[in-house]
C-alpha cells in the first residue's frame, strides 16, 4: 500500500507561509476599495465628564469631508460580553481620556484627522476615578449610573462603582488549623499591553443592496458581528463579517475596538471607509491586562505539604466591562495552582474606573495569580529548608483527581512536565551554576501552572468538491498562532489525504459555520474536535457510495492514503474520492457536505463539593499543564535582570504540529518577560504616558534569552481531536513567577510588585 | 508636487506633499503593501525598506527627499538569491507567526547577511533588535537567519 506521511505530528511550514516571506499577506491595512474614505476619530480629552453639546460645521466643511458622526448620530444601544455597558462611541458621557467622542471620513487621512480635530464638543467635567480604591470610597462619582438595569450574562453581583463580584470555597476552613506554618503577602500587577505588532483597523463598506460589508482586524468574526449589531441597532443578518491576515491579536482583538464606528462611518458616508488606528491610539484606546492587587496566603504542614490557600483580589477594569468579568472569574478559578490542597478559598471584586479598559490579554488572569501564588510555594519551601521543585513534587494535582471546585480533568501530564524541566535544566546541581562575570548574581527559579482550553460554542464544515478535492470551513480566525495549519493538518488526517487536496476557507459570516473565537486557548481542542467529527460525517458519506460502487457493505470499507476508499483486505477494490464525488454531484444523492457543531458542555463547578458565586463561565474547558525553569542573572551594579536560558514544558495533549507548538512556547515566553521585567503602561493623572514603542518597551531580540528550550508532552485529551489540547496561553503564565523566584534565590529578597525593573531590583538590594 | 522615484528598478511618478513619507506612497499610491505601518514612528522596523542599498525606515523617510534614490522594497527581491534563502529558511524553520513584522525582519536579515556572511547568533540578534516581533519570541528567527547562512554557505562555490 502507498503510504504518506502523517499530516498530524508533522513539523509543516505554514499553510500560507508563501505570502508571508514574500509580503504578499494582506492584512487589514493593506486593503483598498473603489472610492475608499479614510476614517479618523475625536478622542476624549476628560477622564470622566459629560457631554452637552456638539458642533460639527466647522469639520463638516473642510475639503474632501463626507461624513462627521458624533454619539447624537447612534441610538441608545449598549454592546458588552458578559454586561451590555458600552456604546459604539461616547454618548451622553466620556469615561476615559482618549475614548472616541466623534468620527470622520473624508478623502484622505490627512484632511480626516484635520477635520476630527475641528468638531467641537462642550463638556461639564466630573470627578475622574483612577483608582480602585477611589471607585469603592464612599460618595465617590459613580461611573455608571444605569449599571443596575444593563442587561447581564450571569449574575454580576454589580452596585455602584463594583462591575461584577465572584467567589469560589471548596473544602473545610478548619484546615487551617492544621497547618504547622501559613504565609501571606501582598502583591501588585502591573497593567500590559498587548503591542500586536499590526494596530486594530476596519474597513466597512454598504452594499448595493443595503447589506454592510465589514473587514476587520479580529480574533472572532462573529463576535465583531454580534458587537457592531448590537452597538448599532442593526438586526445580525444585516452585517457580513470577513477576515484578512491578521497581525497578532493576544486578546486585545477579541472584543470590539473600532469595527462599530467604522460601520456607522460608511453607512453615513455612503462610500468605503477605512479606519486605521495610529500606535497611540492602539495603546490608548482597545485594552490591555488588568492590573491586579492581590493578598494570598497559603498554608503547610512541616514536611511541606501544602494545606489550604485563601486568595483575594481586587481588579481594575477600566471604563467598561468588557472581558473583565471573565478574568475576574477565570483568575480565582486558577488561583490554588495545580495541587492538591484540602481548603481553598477565592473571592474577587471588580470595579469601573476611569480608564481604558481592561479586557483579555493571553495568560487571562492567570500570570498575575500565578505571581502571587507560585511564590508562596517557594516560601514555604525557602522556610522550611526544602527544594521549592520538591515541594512542587510532592504537591502537584494527581492524574484523575479534579480541579479545584471539582471539574473534571480526564488528563494531566503535570508530573512529567515538572520532571522533564528539572531534568533539562540541571535543576539538582544547580548549587555549582557560576555567573558569567563577576559583579552578578546566577540563580534557577522554577514554577508550575495549568490553564484551560475550551469555552462554548464552534462547527466545521468539510465539502468534497467534484474533483475530490476537500474544502474546509470553520470560521477560526487565525490571529498568526497557527490554527489554519493545525486544522488543515487535522482533517488531512481524518480524511487520509494529503495536506495540498486540503483547503480552508477565510472566515466569513455568510458561509462559515459559528465560531465564538480565536480566545481561550481553543482552537485546536473545540474546532478541531468539530473538524473531526465534519470529516467522520464526509468519510460515511464516501463509504455510503463506495459500499453501492463496490457492492460490499460500508463495514468492509476503509479510506486509503491519498484519497481513495477500498476494500479491507483487498488491495485491487478500490474508487477513488474524484469517482465517488463525481457520482454524489451528478448521479446519486447529492454533493458530500460533512457538518459538526457542538458547544463545551462539562460543568466548571460541582455544587455538590463547592461553592460558586458570580461564576460567569459554568462549562470551563479541558486543563494543560505546564513546567518552567529560568535560569537569571542579576547585574549587582545596576539591578538589571537577565534571562539566560528557559525550559518551558506544556502538556499539549497531542502536538498537532510541533513546530507550532514551540513556536507559542517561546513567544509566551518572551512576552511574559517582557511583564516581568520591562513593560508598564504608566498613567500620568487620567493621561497614559507612555503610549509609544519608544516609552512603552517591549522585548526585543537582544531582551530575549539565548535559549528557550520547549519541551512537549503529551498526555492526551479523551475527547481532543486526535489528542490535543490548546497551547497557546500556557507560556506565559508563570513566566513572571518563575523570575521572581529565581531572584529571590539569588538575592534572598522577594519582589511582591511586577515589574522587576533594574530600579525596583536595586533599591531592593540596597535596602538590604 | 510631483515626484520620480525609482522604486525596485522603475521608476515611478507620485505626487508626495511636504509631510508625506515613503511609507504612505509606497503603500497608498504604489499599493507596495509589503512594508508595514506598525508604530510610524521609527521604532518597529516593520516598514524597513533599502534606499540605496541601506535599510531605512520608510515612515521616517519624507517621500520627496528620496528622489533620486534607488528605493528597494521587499516586492523588488523576488529573484534575488540572497533573499530566496532568507525566505526558505523562514519558512521551513518556522520563523514566521503572524508575519506583519516578517517584511522588515527579511529586509534586516539581509543586509546584515550582505555585511556579515556568518555572523554569529549574538551579531544576529544586534543585527536584527531594531525590528519588533510580538509572536516568536525571536528563537527561530535567530535559527532562521542561521539556516540561511548555512544554505549560502552550502551553494558558495569552492
Amino acid at each position: 500500500m502507498n503510504e504518506m506521511p502523517r499530516a498530524v505530528g508533522a513539523r509543516l511550514p505554514r499553510a500560507e507561509i508563501r505570502e508571508k516571506v514574500e509580503g504578499r499577506a494582506q492584512y487589514i491595512a493593506d486593503l483598498y476599495r473603489p472610492g475608499m474614505l479614510f476614517g479618523a476619530l475625536l478622542p476624549s480629552p476628560h477622564a470622566h465628564a459629560r457631554i452637552k453639546s456638539y458642533d460639527i460645521r466647522e469639520a463638516l466643511a473642510v475639503s474632501g469631508v463626507h461624513a462627521v458622526i458624533t454619539g447624537d448620530d447612534f441610538g441608545d444601544h449598549r454592546m458588552g460580553a458578559f454586561i451590555k455597558d458600552e456604546h459604539a462611541i461616547a454618548k451622553g458621557k466620556v469615561r476615559y481620556v482618549g475614548e472616541p467622542v466623534a468620527a470622520v471620513a473624508a478623502e484622505t487621512e490627512v484632511a480626516a484627522k484635520h477635520a476630527a480635530r475641528l468638531v467641537k464638543v462642550e463638556y461639564e467635567e466630573l470627578p475622574a476615578i483612577l483608582t480602585p480604591e477611589e471607585a469603592l470610597a464612599p460618595g465617590a462619582a459613580i461611573i455608571h449610573e444605569g449599571l443596575l438595569s444593563y442587561f447581564k450574562v450571569f449574575d454580576a453581583g454589580s452596585t455602584a462603582n463594583i462591575c461584577s463580584r465572584t467567589s469560589l470555597t471548596d473544602g473545610d476552613a478548619s484546615a487551617w488549623s492544621r497547618c504547622d506554618i501559613v504565609v501571606e503577602g501582598n502583591f501588585t500587577t502591573q497593567p500590559q499591553a498587548h503591542v500586536s505588532l499590526e494596530p486594530c483597523g476596519a474597513l466597512a463598506e454598504v452594499d448595493p443592496s443595503g447589506r454592510v460589508t465589514l473587514w476587520s482586524a479580529n480574533q472572532s468574526v462573529f463576535r465583531v458581528q454580534a458587537n457592531v449589531c448590537e452597538s448599532l441597532g442593526l438586526p445580525m443578518a444585516q452585517l457580513r463579517c470577513l477576515t484578512p491576515r491578521v497581525g497578532a491579536g493576544f486578546g486585545n482583538k477579541m472584543e470590539p475596538h473600532i469595527q462599530p464606528i467604522a460601520v456607522k462611518l460608511a453607512m453615513a458616508a455612503g462610500r468605503p471607509v477605512k479606519l486605521i488606528l495610529s500606535r497611540e491610539e492602539d495603546f490608548e484606546i482597545v485594552r490591555a491586562r488588568h492590573p491586579f492587587k492581590l493578598r494570598v496566603k497559603t498554608g503547610a504542614l512541616k514536611d511541606g505539604t501544602l494545606v489550604a490557600r485563601e486568595v483575594e483580589v481586587l481588579l481594575d477594569g477600566g471604563a467598561y466591562a468588557d472581558d473583565s468579568p471573565g478574568v475576574l472569574g477565570y483568575s480565582l478559578f486558577m488561583s490554588q495552582g495545580p495541587y492538591r490542597l484540602q481548603y481553598r478559598k477565592a473571592a474577587g471584586t471588580l470595579v469601573y474606573t476611569n480608564k481604558l479598559r481592561f479586557g483579555a490579554f493571553r495568560g487571562f488572569g492567570n500570570p498575575q495569580v500565578s505571581f502571587a501564588g507560585e511564590q508562596q510555594i517557594d516560601e514555604i519551601a525557602a522556610r522550611l529548608g526544602l527544594d521549592p521543585l520538591a515541594v512542587r513534587e510532592k504537591n502537584l494535582l494527581p492524574p484523575g483527581e479534579k480541579w479545584f471546585c471539582g471539574a473534571e480533568v480526564p488528563s494531566n501530564g503535570l508530573a512529567e512536565c515538572l520532571a522533564r524541566v528539572k531534568a533539562a535544566s540541571g535543576w539538582t546541581g544547580r548549587a555549582a551554576l557560576e555567573p558569567s562575570a563577576p559583579g552578578r548574581k546566577r540563580a534557577l527559579g522554577v514554577a508550575c501552572t495549568a490553564h484551560i482550553s475550551g469555552l462554548l460554542a464552534t462547527g466545521a464544515i468539510v465539502r468534497m468538491l467534484e474533483d475530490g478535492s476537500i474544502v474546509l470551513n470553520t470560521g477560526a480566525v487565525d490571529i498568526g498562532q497557527g490554527s489554519d495549519t493545525a486544522l488543515t493538518q487535522i482533517c488531512a488526517e481524518a480524511l487520509k489525504v494529503p495536506m495540498e487536496r486540503v483547503r480552508l476557507a477565510s472566515p466569513d459570516t455568510d458561509g462559515s459555520p459559528y465560531n465564538w473565537g480565536t480566545t481561550a486557548s481553543r482552537v485546536t481542542y473545540t474546532t478541531g474536535r468539530a473538524v473531526v467529527g465534519a470529516a467522520r460525517e464526509v468519510e460515511r458519506q464516501i463509504k455510503e457510495h463506495a459500499s453501492e460502487m463496490l457492492e460490499v457493505a460500508p463495514v468492509d470499507l476503509e479510506l486509503r492514503p491519498g484519497g481513495k476508499v477500498g476494500v479491507v483486505g483487498v488491495h485491487d477494490k478500490a474508487v477513488s474520492f474524484f469517482e465517488v464525488s463525481a457520482r454524489a454531484h451528478w448521479a446519486k444523492g447529492g454533493p458530500i457536505i460533512g457538518t459538526n457543531s457542538l458547544v463545551f458542555e462539562k460543568p466548571s463547578v460541582d455544587p455538590k463539593r463547592a461553592v460558586a458565586v458570580g461564576l460567569p463561565f459554568p462549562q470551563i474547558g479541558a486543563f494543560a499543564f505546564g513546567a518552567l525553569v529560568v535560569d537569571i542573572e542579576i547585574d549587582e551594579v545596576t539591578g538589571k535582570i537577565e534571562v539566560q536560558r528557559a525550559w518551558s514544558a506544556a502538556d499539549v495533549g497531542r502536538a498537532i504540529n510541533p513546530l507550532a507548538v514551540e513556536g507559542q512556547l517561546e513567544g509566551a515566553f518572551v512576552q511574559g518577560m517582557g511583564l516581568a521585567l520591562s513593560e508598564e503602561m504608566v498613567w500620568d493623572g487620567a493621561r497614559l504616558a507612555n503610549p509609544s514603542l519608544m516609552d512603552y518597551k517591549v522585548p526585543t531580540s537582544l531582551d530575549a534569552p539565548a535559549e528557550i528550550n520547549s519541551i512537549i508532552v503529551e498526555a492526551p485529551e479523551p475527547d481532543g481531536p486526535f489528542g490535543a489540547k490548546g497551547v497557546g496561553e500556557i507560556g506565559i503564565n508563570v513566566v513572571p513567577a518563575a523570575i521572581a523566584n529565581a531572584a529571590a534565590s539569588a538575592l534572598g529578597i522577594r519582589f511582591n510588585n511586577l515589574p522587576l525593573t533594574p530600579e525596583r531590583v536595586l533599591r531592593a538590594m540596597l535596602a538590604t | 508636487m510631483s515626484v520620480a522615484l525609482k522604486i525596485n528598478g522603475q521608476l515611478r511618478q507620485v505626487q508626495a506633499g511636504l509631510g508625506d513619507t515613503l511609507l504612505t506612497v509606497l503603500r497608498d499610491q504604489l499599493l507596495l503593501t509589503a512594508a508595514k505601518r506598525g508604530c510610524n514612528q521609527g521604532v518597529c522596523g516593520a516598514c524597513t525598506v533599502f534606499v540605496d542599498g541601506r535599510p531605512v525606515r520608510a515612515c521616517l523617510s519624507l517621500a520627496a527627499n528620496c528622489e533620486g534614490g534607488e528605493i528597494t522594497t521587499l516586492e523588488g527581491l523576488k529573484r534575488d538569491p540572497g533573499m530566496l534563502r532568507l525566505q526558505e529558511a523562514f519558512t521551513t524553520t518556522g520563523a514566521v507567526q503572524c508575519g506583519f513584522c516578517t517584511p522588515g525582519i527579511l529586509i534586516a536579515a539581509h543586509w546584515l547577511l550582505g555585511r556579515k556572511p556568518q555572523a554569529e547568533a549574538a551579531e544576529i540578534r544586534a543585527g536584527l533588535s531594531g525590528n519588533l516581533c510580538r509572536c516568536t519570541g525571536y528563537t527561530k528567527i535567530v535559527a532562521a537567519v542561521e539556516a540561511a547562512e548555512a544554505s549560502t554557505k552550502a551553494e558558495a562555490p569552492r
